[in-house]
Formats: C-alpha cells, sequence, structure tokens
C-alpha cells in the first residue's frame, strides 16, 4: 500500500493507504481526525469538505494519494491559537446555524472558503455557495445569518 | 425577560463548541480496539424467492472473519410493531414476522439477506460480492391499489392478503357521518396524495456490537432516538439478551426525524456477530444503504370530502386512506396512519362529524414510519387543502371560512369530534397575528407586481393543530400500544453543589443539553452551568421513552421539573435540620433556604454538602444524599397550534415555485430557549417545504427506488428557500404539565405543505387557470403539464 504524507492543520503527518482510499477516509481512519464527516456517497452533501492547498474540496471526491504532499486543513484546526472558536465558528454558535451538528464541520470550511474569495456575500452569494453542503436540521436561515455575520454584515432578518 | 439561562431565555448552546471544534463523537467516530467491519448482501429485486445462499466464496476471502445469512437468525424473535390496530371489524392487524435478515424471501430492494464480517470494511464489500445468491424475481407490488386488488401476489404468503388493517375512527360515528354528508347542502371532495419522503439525516445510521466474554455483558453503540426502547425490543422480541446485560449506547447522534426511533436488524446482528467472533463489529450505513433501508416517510392515498352549509359551516369531514406500511411493519409504523393521523381529522375546528377509514397496505417497498410529523402532516394536508377548495366553490374567503368554523378561546378545553380533548388554544389570534406578520394588506400590490414581471402570485393559508408530546400510558394503552410513553429524570446533586441531570430522553440536534439545565438552573436560582445533562446510554439514565413526537421538553421536560422539586422539598428537609426550624417555616428562593421572617439562610451549596457529610444527620427522619428520580405520565397529549402562510411566484413559462415569504406563527405554549423553538420551526419548515416541492420517493413498477440517492432525490438546498418569518409569542400554556409547555419539533414540517400547496393553486385560479390540485411534490413538470393540460 503506498504511503502518504501530508500536512495537516500544521503537522507533518504520514499514513499507508490504499489506492483506492478517499482522503476523507483516510483523515478519519488512518489519522484518526473524525471532525470531516461522510454523509453521503455521491459527493453532494458537502459534510467532508475541507481545504487543500487553500481550496475547499469536498474530501470524499479525492484519493489519498492525490493529496500526497498537499497543505490540508479540516474542522480540526479552525480554532483560534488559543482554542477559542474562531470568527465564523463563533457566529455559527450565536446565530443557531447548527442542531445536529452532523454538516457542521462542511459548512464552515465552506464557508470560510467563501469569505476568503468574497469577504461581504450577498445573502443571495452565500445560499448559492452553499448549493453543495445539504443540512437537513436548519432550514439554512441560521447558516446564512451567522456566515453574514461572520462578515461582519447584518441578516435583514437575523433578529427574527 | 428570564435571568440570563433560566427559563425563556435565548441561551447559546453549549454543545454547539464541541460540533464546531470538530470534536463531536458521532458513532462512527467510535472505533473500539479490534473493531471488525460489517457490509450487508442487499436484494436488488423487489420481491424474490431465496433458492440458495452459497457464501463458501466469500468466507474463504481475504480478511473475512464470518457470514451470516437468515437462516443463523431463523429461530430468534422478529422485530415487532409497537401498536396492535384491530380492523373495523374487530380482526387484530396482520403482522408477519419481520427477521433480523431476510428468509425464505426478499420483499424489497435493499432487503439484506447476508451479512459478511472482515478485518476490514474493504475486505467485507468485497466478500459481499463474492456471495452466490440464488434469487428468483417474483412480480411485485408496489402501487396500493393494485396490491390490495391482489390476492396473487402477496408481500408474505403466510397472511394471505396485502392488507394489513382496515381501521375506522371513530367507528360508532361512521353512520352519523354518512347521514350528514348526504344531507348536506354542499359537499367539497378532493382526491390527494401525501408523497413518500426519505428522512435522510445527514448521518447515516450506525452500529458498533460489543461482547465481554468474562462478564457476558454486551453493548451496543447505535444511532437511536431512544436507546432504551432499542433495548427492550432487542431482548424482550429479538435476540434475547437480558436487559440487565445490554447497554445500549446513543453517543452523538446527527439527526433522526424518526427514522432512528426503530430498532433495524442491523442492530441484532452486529450484537450476534460480536459475539461469536469475540471481536466489536461496526456497520456504518452507505446513503444508498440510507434510501434503501431507512424507514421512510407518508406515502398515503386519500380521499376527503367535506360536508358544508352554504354559509361556510363545517358539517362534516369523511377521509378514506390507504397508507403505505412497505415491506414490513416498522415498530410505529401501524400507529401512525391510524392514531397519530385520524384522531386529528377535526383539525382547529367545531365541526360535529367526522369519520377516518385507514386501510394499510403492504408493498414491495422499504417500510414507511414515522418521519417528522408522523400522520399530523398528512391530516393537515388533507384537512386544509379541501378546505382551500371548498372557500373557493362557496365564494369564501379562505381565512373568514377557517376563521367560521375555529373553535373559540372560551371553548376549551375542547371534545373534538375526532375523539381528543384540547386542552387550550387561540386559533383567531394566531391568525390575527398571520395576517399582521405576514402583511397580507400589501398582497395584491405584490401580485400586481408580480403580474408586471410575467410572474403569478397567489397566497396559500393554513392552520393546524397536532398532538403531540406523547404521551399518557393510559390512553396509549387504550389505543393498542404495547409500551408505556412516560419519561424519566434523575437529578444528581454532588456533593459539591455540582448537579448531574439523567435524561430519557435523546438529543440529537434539539439542543437538550442547553434547555434542560435552564429548567433546573431556573427552580434552584443556580448557575446553568453548573448542571449538565447525560443522555443517551441505558447504563447511567433511567428507563425513558425517547424523542420523538415532540416529546421530549412536554414529557421529559417534565420529568426534570419533578424531579427537581422532589430536590427542593428534600433539600428543605436539611435546611430546616440545618437551620435548627421547622421545614415549613423555610422557604427557598433565589438558591437560599432561610427561615421566614429571620435572616437566619443556608445556600443550596452548603446543603448539597451536608447532604453527603451527614454527621449530624437525624437518621430517622432524612437520608443522606441529594438525588431524586421522577417519571412523569402525562394527563393527555398537548395540543400546539398555528397559522402559517405562504406567498409563492409561479413561473408560467416553466411551470417553476418560487416561494416569496413564509410566515410561522405557532403556539407552542411556555417556551424554555426561544432560540431553540426557533431553529425547530425553521427546520421544520424547510422539510415540509421540501415534501411541498422537491422531495420524492418515488418506485417505479418493478419496485426499483428511482430517487435512490441525493443526485436523484431532491434536498432542498439553501437556495431553494427563503428566510422565514417564524413568530412563537402567542402562547396558551399547556394546561397540564408543570411547564406548560407543548412541543415544537415537528410543527413546521406540519403546517407548511398545505401552505405552499394552497399558494401554488392560489396562484394558478389568480391567472385563470383552472387547476384544482396538483399533487407534491408541485415541481416544475407538474406545475407546468396542469396549466397546459
Amino acid at each position: 500500500m503506498p504511503t502518504i504524507s501530508m500536512n495537516v492543520n500544521g503537522t507533518s503527518v504520514s499514513a499507508e493507504v490504499e489506492n483506492r482510499t478517499v482522503l476523507a477516509a483516510a483523515l478519519r481512519e488512518n489519522l484518526g481526525m473524525t471532525g470531516t464527516h461522510i454523509g453521503c456517497d455521491t459527493s453532494q452533501c458537502g459534510a467532508c469538505v475541507v481545504h487543500v492547498n487553500g481550496k475547499a474540496v469536498k474530501s470524499c471526491t479525492i484519493f489519498a494519494v492525490e493529496a500526497d504532499g498537499a497543505e490540508v486543513s479540516t474542522i480540526e484546526g479552525q480554532a483560534d491559537a488559543d482554542g477559542s472558536l474562531n470568527v465564523i465558528q463563533q457566529a455559527f454558535q450565536d446565530h443557531h446555524g447548527l442542531q445536529c451538528g452532523f454538516c457542521t464541520p462542511g459548512m464552515i470550511m465552506t464557508a470560510a472558503a467563501l469569505l476568503e474569495e468574497n469577504p461581504k456575500p450577498t445573502e443571495a452569494e452565500i445560499r448559492d455557495h452553499l448549493e453543495g453542503n445539504i443540512c437537513r436540521c436548519t432550514g439554512y436561515q441560521g447558516i446564512v445569518n451567522a456566515i453574514m455575520a461572520a462578515s461582519g454584515q447584518n441578516s435583514a432578518i437575523a433578529a427574527e | 425577560m428570564a435571568a440570563d439561562g433560566g427559563m425563556g431565555h435565548a441561551t447559546k448552546r453549549r454543545e454547539d463548541v464541541r460540533f464546531l471544534m470538530g470534536l463531536g463523537k458521532y458513532c462512527d467516530d467510535h472505533t473500539p480496539a479490534k473493531t471488525s467491519y460489517c457490509a450487508f448482501a442487499r436484494s436488488n429485486v423487489a420481491n424474490g424467492k431465496i433458492n440458495s445462499i452459497d457464501t463458501v466464496a466469500a468466507a474463504g476471502m481475504p480478511g473475512v472473519l464470518a457470514v451470516f445469512t437468515g437462516e443463523d437468525f431463523a429461530e430468534v424473535g422478529g422485530n415487532p410493531a409497537g401498536w396492535l390496530i384491530n380492523s373495523r371489524d374487530g380482526e387484530p392487524m396482520k403482522e408477519p414476522k419481520r427477521p433480523v435478515l431476510a428468509y425464505g424471501k426478499v420483499r424489497h430492494v435493499g432487503d439484506a439477506y447476508a451479512a459478511v464480517i472482515a478485518e476490514t470494511l474493504e475486505q467485507a464489500m468485497d466478500a459481499v460480492e463474492a456471495i452466490e445468491a440464488d434469487i428468483d424475481e417474483l412480480d411485485a407490488v408496489v402501487k396500493m391499489a393494485d396490491a390490495l386488488a391482489n390476492d396473487k401476489t402477496l408481500v408474505h404468503d403466510e397472511i394471505g392478503t396485502n392488507q394489513c388493517f382496515d381501521w375506522g375512527w371513530i367507528e360508532d360515528n361512521r353512520a352519523a357521518t354518512d347521514a350528514a354528508i348526504k344531507a348536506a347542502p354542499h359537499v367539497t371532495t378532493l382526491e390527494l396524495v401525501n408523497n413518500r419522503l426519505v428522512p435522510n439525516a445527514m448521518e447515516p445510521r450506525c452500529s458498533i456490537g460489543e461482547y465481554e466474554p468474562g462478564t457476558g455483558d454486551y453493548k451496543l453503540t447505535t444511532t437511536s432516538q431512544n436507546p432504551h426502547l432499542t433495548r427492550l425490543l432487542i431482548s424482550a422480541f429479538v435476540l434475547g439478551i437480558p436487559e440487565n446485560k445490554l447497554t445500549v449506547h446513543s453517543p452523538d447522534v446527527g439527526g433522526g426525524f424518526g427514522s432512528k426511533i426503530y430498532h433495524y436488524g442491523e442492530e441484532a446482528l452486529v450484537l450476534a456477530a460480536a459475539k461469536k467472533l469475540n471481536r466489536p463489529v461496526k456497520w456504518t450505513s452507505t446513503r444508498t444503504e440510507a434510501f434503501l433501508s431507512d424507514a421512510h416517510g407518508r406515502d398515503h392515498v386519500t380521499k376527503i370530502e367535506l360536508a358544508c352549509e352554504k354559509d361556510g359551516t363545517f358539517i362534516a369531514f369523511r377521509t378514506e386512506t390507504m397508507a403505505n406500511v412497505g415491506a414490513y411493519l416498522s415498530n410505529f409504523s401501524t400507529v401512525t396512519p391510524t392514531f397519530l393521523h385520524g384522531t386529528l381529522m377535526a383539525g382547529n375546528y367545531t365541526v360535529p362529524n367526522v369519520y377516518v377509514n385507514v386501510k394499510a397496505v403492504f408493498t414491495n417497498t422499504a417500510p414507511v414510519d414515522a418521519y417528522r410529523g408522523a400522520g399530523r402532516p398528512e391530516a393537515s394536508f388533507s384537512l386544509e387543502r379541501v378546505i382551500d377548495k371548498a372557500a373557493r366553490e362557496l365564494g369564501i374567503n379562505p381565512i373568514e371560512l377557517r376563521r367560521k368554523n375555529f373553535i373559540k378561546p372560551d371553548q376549551y378545553p375542547f371534545a373534538s369530534a375526532a375523539g381528543l380533548e384540547y386542552d387550550s388554544g387561540n386559533y383567531d389570534a394566531l391568525m390575527d397575528a398571520l395576517e399582521k406578520r405576514a402583511n397580507l394588506d400589501g398582497f395584491e400590490a405584490r401580485c400586481a407586481e408580480s403580474k408586471k414581471n410575467g410572474k403569478l402570485r397567489g397566497l396559500g393559508i393554513n392552520s393546524y393543530v397536532e398532538a403531540c408530546g406523547i404521551a399518557p400510558s393510559n390512553l396509549v394503552g387504550i389505543l393498542g400500544a404495547r409500551v408505556g410513553l412516560y419519561d424519566a429524570a434523575t437529578v444528581r446533586v454532588n456533593a459539591t453543589g455540582n448537579i448531574s441531570v439523567m435524561v430519557g430522553a435523546h438529543s440529537h440536534g434539539q439542543g437538550h443539553e442547553t434547555a434542560f439545565p435552564q429548567i433546573v438552573a431556573d427552580m434552584l436560582g443556580i448557575d446553568p452551568l453548573s448542571i449538565d445533562i447525560v443522555h443517551g446510554d441505558t447504563s447511567k439514565i433511567p428507563f425513558g421513552m425517547g424523542t420523538y413526537g415532540s416529546r421530549s421538553l412536554a414529557v421529559c421536560g417534565s420529568a426534570v421539573f419533578r424531579a427537581t422539586e422532589k430536590i427542593i422539598k428534600k433539600a428543605t428537609l436539611i435546611a430546616a435540620h440545618m437551620l435548627e426550624d421547622e421545614p415549613e417555616n423555610v422557604d427557598f428562593t433565589d438558591g437560599d433556604f432561610a427561615v421566614k421572617g429571620t435572616n437566619k439562610k443556608v445556600s443550596f451549596g452548603e446543603v448539597a454538602l451536608k447532604a453527603y457529610i451527614p454527621h449530624d444527620f437525624p437518621i430517622e427522619f432524612i437520608e443522606p444524599g441529594l438525588e431524586e428520580t421522577a417519571f412523569y405520565d402525562p394527563a393527555n397529549f398537548t395540543y400546539p397550534s398555528g397559522a402559517y402562510g405562504c406567498e409563492v411566484e409561479v413561473d408560467p413559462e416553466t411551470g417553476k415555485v418560487d416561494i416569496c415569504a413564509m410566515v410561522a406563527i405557532d403556539d407552542f405554549g411556555n417556551v424554555v430557549n426561544p432560540m431553540i423553538v426557533t431553529g425547530q420551526v425553521q427546520g421544520g419548515l424547510a422539510q415540509g417545504i421540501g415534501q411541498a416541492l422537491l422531495e420524492h420517493g418515488i418506485y417505479d413498477e418493478n419496485g426499483q427506488l428511482l430517487s435512490g440517492s441525493f443526485m436523484d432525490y431532491a434536498m432542498p438546498r439553501a437556495d431553494d428557500l427563503p428566510n422565514f418569518v417564524v413568530d412563537h409569542s402567542n402562547a396558551t400554556p399547556c394546561t397540564h404539565n408543570p411547564i406548560g409547555a407543548k412541543g415544537c419539533g415537528e410543527a413546521g414540517a406540519i403546517g407548511s405543505p398545505p401552505t405552499v400547496v394552497n399558494a401554488v393553486i392560489d396562484a394558478l385560479q389568480r391567472g385563470g387557470y383552472d387547476v384544482e390540485h396538483i399533487d407534491m411534490p408541485v415541481s416544475p413538470a407538474r406545475v407546468w403539464a396542469a396549466m397546459n393540460a
């Protein structure tokens, strides 16, 4: 089995994986980083979104061997240096952007990528950007409100 | 406004922190040492006779530890239905055995007939491919009408019919309802389909079995909404493992919506395999397996008639429904289309005659059971659609027609014609609030604006009442439940004053870890952060019935309340001893026990410490310790109600429906955490809108699930939904539980589907199209076809 090396959340790691092992499975099974979730088998749900070399990627769509040598960041690496929630995470708590929490890691990573490329998205842009992430609990409103807040904007209806 | 962290305060959820950091521990995140992995062989035909299953090649594959087939479980018990329903003629329902693994026949696509356990998941999956199953495909029954008409093609040969039961509610009202409809000046009739839905909690099911040979103890870690119920079913019905030798642990669970209430065969299999192999055995569902084998929801075909006077006064509702139960009876499958549906068929109205007939039908499809709302969305959809049609036929404004027939606030308690006693409500106040919050005065102007843009605008209105917080054991026992429906809580005050509260309800998104401490903190006048909730582990919590039917707060929250009352009572005894006075002279306020009219007082923390260091206790009067348990069995269901409004725009070119506004005015009684309640409504609205516009579990004529993945089954996405207006400030407290709470988890999914469809039909009617009904999901293709028929 091939051995891969990656930098995950600033730490160098290596793992022995099968050729068919996807990155999501490698993170969870080989590296024990279970914050990244697997919610489907058709790359639709987005629970497994991580950043690979700075880009948001559904980690079930990329083989672990393809991430050899990559910089990977996951939900476990998102908190601030002092261990407290970062701005996006805090906004999700403040605006009830999660319920069961299963889609949440993917939502946070997707939101982070959005705000990286578009620091002041409109509500419509946020909803459009979340097209690849399914949440069954919240009806998305808390998530949209959280991302608006994390970008320093008030959602029109956030006070409801 | 409540004190920070107490009842009524929008306290931020403490559980969020671990979920946001990736530190949640869901079932699949548990991997005990030496875990082996399980994969299932599942039927790819809807109905088939199993001639033979050759597992020799699979058993010889690398890493394979064991292969099981249905034969290995032929002698163990079946997974039972939780409610016994009798037909109109008194005959008990047909209850064919639901085995751990299919044996003799496979009965739906996805029906598991074999399982492989291997060192790795990949090895197990490879070995499943090597199983040689000789299965003769038989004709399948997929549509309910076909299944009822057919006595040759049977899902279960041994029962000689595809009809599970033919139920009437209330049978004694049948003749009077028939007569009233016959004599009525106006009768509106509507035939409709309540579409099959796939629950699709984002976390797929997962089960891990463990066995300890030294003690004979089993442990099942599983995705369950009710671990004690799962343990009871496995112990008393399926595997016969003594309850005291089986721990069921349901850790962080990624949503349920009903689909994780039930015991499934995979749970029994991993336990049996763990014992045989003396290794932990883990199975995690793929999404494909979830589509094929999780219990689905809804799937009714209904004819409803509304009889009324010319002035719109309701005389009778009569309903004939076929309810699909799929290939096997899942645990709540028989109560969902009957008592959770038929008893709501009087709606919010003073209508004197109601009769409901439900035929439950076996088909070669996945089992159908309670899904968010469970019977009540079906009831509300039928009622509120036919009322809208009647309004049009009678030329009465749909809001006025509803108001004319509403139960009025001075009529409570109100005995509905469908057999329930509503304890409180104020439907006119909710409708008033809706008219205001939805700015209905401005609707005509918005309509004109839409028209200018080439769109058809419509307004849909709905009012609902539901029965939740299920509930009272004596009543459900009479109705056929095989279990009680109380809940339980233990409040354990530790010596240093912090508190563990062990609860029977399970939190899988509902925020119990935050909301339940708000109740206790409010009562004890202490910091909620010194209170922790323990849930989900049968070895730690009292026997509770779990979370479904919007029951956690109304039932288990009330148990928490009662147990805390007992704590206060005992702590008062201890405090009186410490203060050298009589208990009746001691008051408890803001966390302090004080002798009336004096400044002598002790704090709650001092009393807690004394309880565990009872050097000077009068032990004949006071036991050491400060821990109390309450089992709470309510006197009735609770009856949340609401008035919902929806505005849509229909694109006449494509038939696409856009939701412009969705307003939900609900009465949940007293609210503990308004932020959590709002979130519950928003989530319910998304699922209800999903049902109305997008979602459809659809089988072809051979019983193949056509919408079997997220590529084909349209889950609501962020850009399918609007911002919602949610308002639960018009509360009439529940009169029979100590919190005054009614339950909010399902309301959004109950109230929204008819609201959306009413809005679409209104848009088409206003646009000049003579369309009376479109079945859900109201997809662009269906709307366009209706407009161009």
